[in-house]
């Protein structure tokens, strides 16, 4: 077998160690890895870089980790749903690096293929400019930034085959598809498993060749914000 | 004379005026917040496509108790449906259709912006930082950049400014900004005020401004 099929969650975390570097897929709390999150949080490894967009909330996703004081730093976009990681960032107990969404998304993607570093006009002007290069191409300024690798990734697809072909749902799809390239071990967690063949070459979203092992999990899904439309 | 409207109906206001900078065909980014009250404006007869940066391209109405999927949110984590002719991408593809300058327009909130265009809308120093998210990639990302926003912030200073006193987002990035007051365009030789809302003078809205703004010729009156 090509792929490592894990068949627990303990197991599929058990090679991550302390002061790894990981990437987490999900936007808020949709399409995040739920199940190896939580082993992650049994597995009780500590001083982790966390790479992520969000940090979860309070007591959900990443969330855990961070209540557990599992995480050392943190690389993503918008934290503002979590109260222990204000608390962890006032007490100099978390680093925190802040960076733009889509500068984020590209440095994860450019990690995965091969590209160092790149430019882009986000950011230019403002503090995260600090201590980055600026280079002006046709008159426009633009900031160097660096990409992004990861000892393991962890990402969560709707539907995976034995060969590690993924297919996402949604808007569950997010950062999964970059962060699955990007890491160096990426463990999928799927909804479900199904055989080589079942998925149409033509649908796949994350070809096989990124992915290093997966798991079969069931997901809570929890929704953060609920907006149902009123009936007329 | 001064109008005093609550605060829920000034940002109707505000949002029914923004919407008219959306032409039909165009592909629509709006921020989190009041922009995306914006929404529920938009007329029938224009046809547009709302992109949500967390990789939605076709932003349909809130759903049904029975049609909420989990997996399927809006940039604000607000469950949403897919609209007809909707196309899904990851985060780096929607990000890159946005600094690509792919879309039309996107309407954002304010809490400055100066009168070279630039905006600050992402954090206030000793309070703590929640992130800018999107704000940075999309302010560089649209053919044009329209903020809104009230005029004056909640003691009565003005939010529009010689420069900024809160960190930036973006420089030199704003085209339009549409506030209670006013509509007021941002060119190469400064603030330009094209509408003033009903119920508020000229003089009003140039003494709640602080910066210099000139009057355009085809100054409109009461447009919104």
């Amino acid at each position: 077998m090509m792929k490592t099929i894990y068949t627990s969650f303990e197991e599929a975390v058990k090679d991550i160690k302390d002061y790894s570097t990981i990437m987490v897929g999900g936007f808020g709390l949709v399409g995040i890895p739920e199940n190896l999150i939580l082993a992650l949080v049994e597995s009780k490894v500590k001083h982790l870089t966390v790479i992520s967009n969000n940090c979860g909330v309070d007591d959900w996703g990443l969330g855990l980790l961070l209540e557990n004081k599992q995480i050392d730093k943190m690389i993503g976009s918008y934290v503002g749903e979590n109260k222990e990681f204000e608390r962890q960032v006032l007490a100099g107990e978390l680093e925190v690096e802040l960076t733009p969404q889509g500068t984020l998304a590209e440095r994860i993607r450019a990690g995965g293929a091969g590209i160092p570093a790149f430019y882009t006009p986000a950011g230019v002007g403002t503090p995260i400019a600090e201590g980055k290069e600026v280079r002006n191409f046709d008159g426009k300024d633009y900031l160097m930034v660096t990409g992004l690798k990861a000892d393991f990734s962890l990402v969560r697809a709707a539907k995976g085959d034995r060969l590690g072909n993924l297919v996402y749902n949604k808007t569950a799809r997010n950062f999964n598809p970059e962060i699955a390239a990007a890491g160096t071990t990426t463990i999928a967690e799927v909804e479900e498993l199904v055989d080589a063949g079942t998925l149409d070459p033509d649908h796949i979203h994350t070809p096989g060749i990124y992915v290093q092992g997966l798991i079969e999990g069931k997901q809570e899904k929890r929704i953060e914000r609920l907006t149902l439309r009123r009936e007329a | 004379m001064a109008v005093n409207l609550d605060k829920a109906l000034v940002r109707e206001k505000i949002a029914k005026r923004a919407e008219r900078e959306i032409e039909n065909g165009f592909y629509v980014n709006l921020g989190i917040g009041m922009p995306t009250m914006v929404a529920n404006y938009i007329q029938e007869d224009k046809e547009i496509v709302l992109q949500s940066e967390n990789g939605l391209v076709g932003i349909g109405r809130s759903p049904y108790e029975n049609e909420v999927d989990p997996d399927l949110i809006n940039a604000g984590k607000e469950t949403v449906t897919a609209a007809v002719g909707a196309s899904y991408c990851s985060s780096a593809e929607s990000f890159a259709m946005i600094r690509g300058e792919h879309l039309d327009l996107a309407i954002l909130g304010g809490m400055e912006v100066s009168e070279t265009g630039n905006l600050a809308n992402w954090m206030i120093p000793g309070k703590m930082i929640k992130g800018m998210g999107g704000a940075m990639d999309i302010v560089h990302g649209a053919k044009k950049i329209v903020i809104i926003m009230d005029h004056v912030n909640k003691h009565g200073e003005p939010k529009i400014l010689k420069e900024c006193s809160l960190p930036l987002t973006g420089e030199g990035v704003v085209d339009r900004i549409i506030t209670d007051r006013a509509v007021i365009d941002v060119t190469d030789n400064g603030l330009v005020l094209v509408e003033v809302a009903e119920g508020w003078t000229v003089q009003e809205v140039v003494e709640a401004t602080g910066a210099h703004l000139q009057v355009s010729e085809n100054l409109l009156s009461a447009t919104f």
